[in-house]
C-alpha cells in the first residue's frame, strides 16, 4: 500500500542495559513512556512489517567488506549477539521479510546500489528498538544498515536520497510498511567519554530535522560533526534516511540529555508523511 | 602496527562463540592465525583494554571485548583512562582524543 509510519529513536545499549543504574528515575520512564507511545502510533498505522534503519556496530560489517547501504532480506535474524545480561534483552528470533525485502530492495535499485544480505546478526542498534517497539517479536523485520561506523562513510546527501529510494519503494508496494531511523545524536559511545552529550548541537540538529529543512540538515560534514558531536554523531544518516522517506515535518515527541549513563542524548519523534 | 588484524580478531571474537572458546582454551594458537604486532598479541592476551584503546580499537569493538573478559561498565571506562594515562593518546584508528576522559556522568559520579 504505502509507508504508514516514519519516525527516530535512540538505539544506545545502556538505555536497556544500564537501566537500573539512572539517578534520574522520572526522566527515564518518561523515555520509556514516549517509546510506547511510539510503539502504539506503528500499531494503530496497522503495518504489515517495520524497516529498521540503522547504524550496525561492527556485528555484521567489517572493512573488509563495507556496504554504505545494505538491505535485510533473510527468513529470519538471531539477537542481540551482545551478551543479554549486558543488554537486558534475552536472545530471541525474529521474523523477516524476505519477499517483501527483495521487492523493496530492487525499486531502491533503481536510483541507488544497495547490498543485500540474507544474514544479519542483530545488535542493540536494532534490538533495543525492537524491545521497546515490537516486545513479542511479531511484527516481520526488514533491517536497513548505513555504515555509520568505518569510514570512509556515505555522505549525508546520499543518506537523503538513500530515504527518497525507501520512501518510493514502499509506496509501490501493496503491503503497509513502517519505517523509523534509529542512531543517536551528538555522542561519544564506548570511549572515556561516554556519558558526554552536546545538548546545544543536539537541539540545533532536532529543529533542522522537524522542519524539514534539507539544506540545513545536509549542511553539516564529518569535520565539524566528529568536532561537536563525536564519532556518534555520523548516526545522523539514519534520522536525515528516515526524514527524507518521510518528506515532512517532524514531531519531536521526546529528548533529553539528562540521562547521560545512556550515552546520549535520548529521542524518540515522527514524522509527517508528505 | 596492525590496527586492521587486530580489530577483525577482536570483530570475529566479538560475534563467534567458536573463537570465544579458542580464546578461553588455547590463545596462543587462536592467535598465531592472525599477523599481530608483539605490543597487540601481548594486549589481547592479557585483555589490556587500555592499550587497546590506545592502539586504535573501535570502543564499539572494544565495549564487547570488556564485556566478554567481565569487565564491568565504570571499570571499562577507567581502564580506558589508565590507558591514555601509561601509554599516551589513541595512535591509529577513528578517534583522536576528544576529552581528558573525566567523568561525564553523574551516575558515574556517584558510584
Amino acid at each position: 500500500m504505502s509507508l504508514v509510519y516514519s519516525g527516530v529513536l535512540s538505539h544506545a545499549p545502556g538505555i536497556t542495559g544500564r537501566a537500573e543504574m539512572v539517578d534520574n528515575i522520572e526522566k527515564r520512564d518518561e523515555f520509556y513512556a514516549a517509546l510506547e507511545q511510539q510503539r502504539q502510533d506503528i500499531n494503530d498505522a496497522k503495518a504489515e512489517a517495520i524497516i529498521v534503519i540503522a547504524a550496525e556496530h561492527f556485528a555484521n560489517f567489517f572493512m573488509n567488506n563495507m556496504p554504505a547501504y545494505c538491505v535485510g532480506i533473510g527468513e529470519t535474524y538471531e539477537g542481540p549477539i551482545e551478551d543479554p545480561e549486558w543488554l537486558a534483552i534475552e536472545k530471541t528470533t525474529i521474523p523477516g521479510a524476505p519477499d517483501l525485502g527483495k521487492r523493496l530492495t530492487r525499486i531502491i535499485m533503481e536510483t541507488v546500489d544497495v547490498a543485500y544480505s540474507e544474514e544479519w546478526k542483530f545488535d542493540h542498534g536494532i534490538m533495543v528498538p525492537l524491545h521497546f517497539l515490537t516486545p513479542d517479536y511479531d511484527l516481520p523485520v526488514i533491517p536497513v544498515n548505513i555504515n555509520c561506523q568505518g569510514p570512509p562513510l556515505s555522505p549525508l546527501h546520499r543518506a537523503w536520497i538513500f530515504g527518497e529510494a525507501l520512501r518510493r519503494a514502499c509506496d509501490q508496494v501493496p503491503e503497509r510498511v513502517a519505517l523509523v531511523g534509529t542512531g543517536g545524536i551528538s555522542h561519544w559511545p564506548a570511549t572515556p567519554d561516554s556519558g558526554k552529550i552536546n545538548e546545544a548541537w543536539d537541539r540545533e540538529f532536532l529543529d533542522r530535522l522537524m522542519s524539514h529543512d534539507k539544506n540545513a540538515l545536509l549542511g553539516y560534514n564529518d569535520e565539524n560533526i566528529y568536532r561537536d558531536a563525536g564519532q556518534g554523531g555520523f548516526e545522523i544518516r539514519t534520522f536525515i534516511t528516515a526524514a527524507a522517506a518521510a518528506g515532512g515535518k517532524g514531531d519531536l515527541q521526546f529528548y533529553t540529555a539528562e540521562l547521560p549513563i545512556f550515552a546520549v542524548g535520548c529521542t524518540v519523534a515522527s514524522f509527517s508523511l508528505n | 602496527m596492525s590496527l586492521y588484524n587486530l580489530q577483525k580478531f577482536l570483530y570475529e571474537l566479538n560475534r563467534d562463540e567458536s573463537i570465544q572458546n579458542q580464546y578461553n582454551e588455547n590463545i596462543d594458537a587462536l592467535l598465531s592465525k592472525y599477523t599481530l604486532t608483539k605490543e597487540e598479541s601481548e594486549a589481547l592476551r592479557e585483555g589490556d583494554i587500555g592499550l587497546l584503546y590506545v592502539l586504535g580499537v573501535n570502543g564499539q569493538i572494544l565495549m564487547h571485548f570488556a564485556a566478554f573478559l567481565g569487565i564491568e561498565w565504570f571499570d571499562y571506562l577507567d581502564k580506558m583512562r589508565e590507558g591514555i594515562k601509561n601509554h599516551g593518546v589513541v595512535r591509529d584508528g577513528v578517534y583522536t582524543m576528544t576529552g581528558g576522559g573525566k567523568s561525564f556522568t553523574t551516575e558515574e559520579k556517584g558510584r
